[in-house]
């Protein structure tokens, strides 16, 4: 698992450089960049923090990745996941975070 | 940040620093968010049930009186953390509801946030990000303090304190993980926490217990997300190939679990699955909801790859083990205030020993013992002087080696291909002989002077160098540790094939000190009155 930056989306905020628990994300050029993608835990911090859907979360190639990207969109009671296929498709699941997990 | 909390909330008088590696918002092994909280003391239930439930899944290698004054807490912290903002689930009359018998059921997907923000609201806590702590500050064995560098800018930090809380989390990364190359941070705990906790208490002389208590995480294959929501959430039972349901054959504890799907694998009935084929509209619906509060890449998975779990069982997997000490009992050698042997030094949740099955909770509820330790501890206590301190040149020592052959991340390999391949990892069924031990010494040492010789060019390199020279202590002292408890009392956990089954002359804690260099096994009665020990 690991992240891939879109650099025509960032706009070099550094909010995913602040929250990276392994301190993997660095500004560079006033974008942003992942020193390594195979240390990535994929915890998805850095897709939550991002304000501007820069940042995609993928599964490896070797975890049965096929090339789709997770975005999210954090607001304040709700989190929205969307999911973007490779061929342009999309779905969304919605987590209303007042609401536990139901297992 | 829960030690903090309670003792900023109770002492106002007292100046506190929190010192963190990353940023405390999103940092350490909850960082992607929790599942449950699994430690929890449900209606008709009582503390001593926890105990003797974590105990008996020890086989009886923990300590009681940690146990109990952890488990007396569960409740309270629970409470606590609710107040703070996490979501737990509840009926109509308010009561939480039970996933299991010890397990209450939230959205912790927020869980780092909510604590953050409460640390964030306390006049009297400074928080120190991306500071990377390298070693506790002594003088004589009172510990005062502790110094680190900042991870990206060329700053170190001396903090001296009256007192010190050891809560940097447990030890990954020590063995070679399950997807070595592209994928080698898709594991269980979080790969940034090192094991430094253990490293710098070891190098103090810190005394040590359990570290051959391994822990090996039973997970969803590939993503290696948690299994517990789908075993109990939706009662997904372990199927093998031939569609058996072969649990019932090996025990129920937690390494029995894991040694079900091992045996099962090698006697070619793998691969073994969760069994979810069936499920309903409404199960599945909440489950995709449900991982991505704790592991999106399970989410994505199933969806990605059409392949949901109403559809297709999700298959299993052991992890590498770790050194954690909130799931099995490696860590500080504590008495029942959390005082570790090094006076001044606390130490709760992932480092402190002797108290497996703790998670979260029990996490919080140490942090509270250990932060009324301390105000008891500082109340009239003045700093002690520092005599020496040698970290400018320790750290301009790397900076000023000369480019060698090997890179910290080629040793790093290094370090995990001889764990994995002499001290019992994945690829060895998680067992291990003395011969095979001896190998891992050897090559442990090795790469350890090796290590001395490689070069930083920035912050962040010595950052990798400190985390790899962490890893290669605990490697060190874990390694003696299997050697000395010559018996199998946990299969997978810590399988010694010269010592095939069980031992009554090893019904006794494993403990260990440096000492001269060496570490040094120091066998402890199971009933050993710890507080006598440590005073």
């Amino acid at each position: 698992m690991s992240i891939c930056i879109d650099e025509n989306k960032c706009v070099g905020c550094g909010a995913c450089v602040e929250v990276c628990p392994g301190n993997l994300i660095v500004l560079e050029k006033k974008s942003a960049r992942i020193r390594d993608v195979r240390d990535c835990w994929g915890c998805t911090a850095c897709v939550k923090a991002c304000r501007r859907q820069a940042i995609g979360y993928y599964l490896s190639a070797a975890l049965g990745g096929t090339g789709a990207k997770l975005y999210a969109v954090d607001e304040k009671n709700i989190l929205t996941w969307r999911l973007e296929f490779p061929d342009g498709t999309q779905q969304s699941v919605v987590v209303d975070k007042t609401q536990s997990n139901k297992y | 940040m829960f030690a903090a909390i309670r003792l900023a909330e109770a002492h106002p008088e007292l100046s506190i620093v929190v010192a963190e590696k990353a940023n405390i918002v999103r940092s350490g092994c909850l960082a992607a968010g929790v599942n449950a909280l699994n430690a929890y003391i449900t209606d008709g239930h009582t503390p001593n049930d926890y105990v003797r439930y974590a105990l008996n899944d020890a086989n009886g290698i923990a300590r009681r009186d940690l146990l109990l004054t952890m488990s007396e807490r569960l409740n309270a912290v629970t409470k606590k953390i609710e107040s703070l903002g996490l979501v737990i689930l509840k009926d109509a009359d308010g009561n939480y509801i039970a996933r299991g018998t010890r397990n209450v059921k939230i959205n912790g997907e927020n869980i780092k946030p909510i604590l953050a923000a409460a640390v964030k609201n306390l006049g009297n806590v400074e928080v120190i990000n991306h500071v990377n702590v390298v070693d506790l500050l002594s003088n004589e064995r009172t510990v005062i303090g502790a110094w680190g560098f900042d991870v990206r800018d060329e700053k170190i930090f001396c903090l001296r304190s009256k007192a010190t809380l050891i809560a940097t989390g447990g030890a990954a990364g020590l063995y070679r993980p399950n997807h070595p190359g592209v994928a080698r941070h898709t594991m269980w705990y979080c790969p940034f926490n090192t094991g430094a906790g253990y490293a710098m208490g070891i190098r103090a002389g810190a005394e040590m217990t359990t570290l051959e208590m391994r822990f090996i995480a039973l997970r969803c294959k590939d993503t290696i997300a948690p299994t517990g929501t789908l075993a109990q959430g939706v009662g997904a039972a372990q199927i093998n190939a031939r569609g058996e349901r072969y649990q019932h054959r090996y025990g129920n504890t937690t390494s029995e679990r894991l040694n079900a799907v091992v045996s099962e694998n090698l006697n070619g009935r793998g691969p073994c699955a969760l069994e979810t084929i069936g499920i309903d509209d409404a199960q599945e619906k909440n489950l995709i909801r449900a991982y991505l509060n704790m592991a999106p890449s399970q989410t994505m998975k199933w969806l990605e790859t059409k392949t949901p779990p109403s559809i297709a069982n999700v298959e299993i997997e052991g992890s590498e083990p770790y050194v954690v000490g909130g799931h099995t009992a490696g860590g500080y050698w504590i008495d029942r205030r959390r005082r570790t042997t090094l006076k001044g030094l606390f130490a709760a949740g992932d480092v402190a020993g002797g108290c497996p099955q703790k998670y979260v909770t029990g996490a919080f509820a140490e942090g509270e013992i250990a932060a009324e330790s301390i105000a008891e501890f500082v109340a009239d206590r003045d700093h002690l002087p520092l005599e020496r301190f040698d970290a400018v040149d320790e750290i301009e020592k790397f900076f000023g080696n000369p480019r060698g052959l090997y890179s910290t991340e080629e040793l790093e390999e290094a370090m995990q291909q001889t764990m994995d391949e002499y001290a019992g990892g994945i690829t060895k069924n998680y067992r291990y002989n003395e011969a095979q031990l001896s190998m891992a010494r050897r090559h442990i040492d090795r790469i350890e002077r090796l290590s001395e010789k490689l070069r930083a060019e920035s912050m962040y390199d010595l950052l990798k160098i400190y985390e790899l020279r962490d890893r290669l202590t605990v490697c060190r002292a874990l390694i003696e540790h299997l050697s000395a408890r010559r018996e199998t009392r946990w299969r997978c956990f810590a399988e010694h094939t010269d010592y095939p089954n069980r031992d009554p002359n090893f019904d006794c804690f494993i403990n260990s000190r440096l000492v001269d260099g060496k570490i040094k096994i120091i066998f402890r009665d199971l009933e050993a009155d710890c507080d006598e020990e440590n005073l």
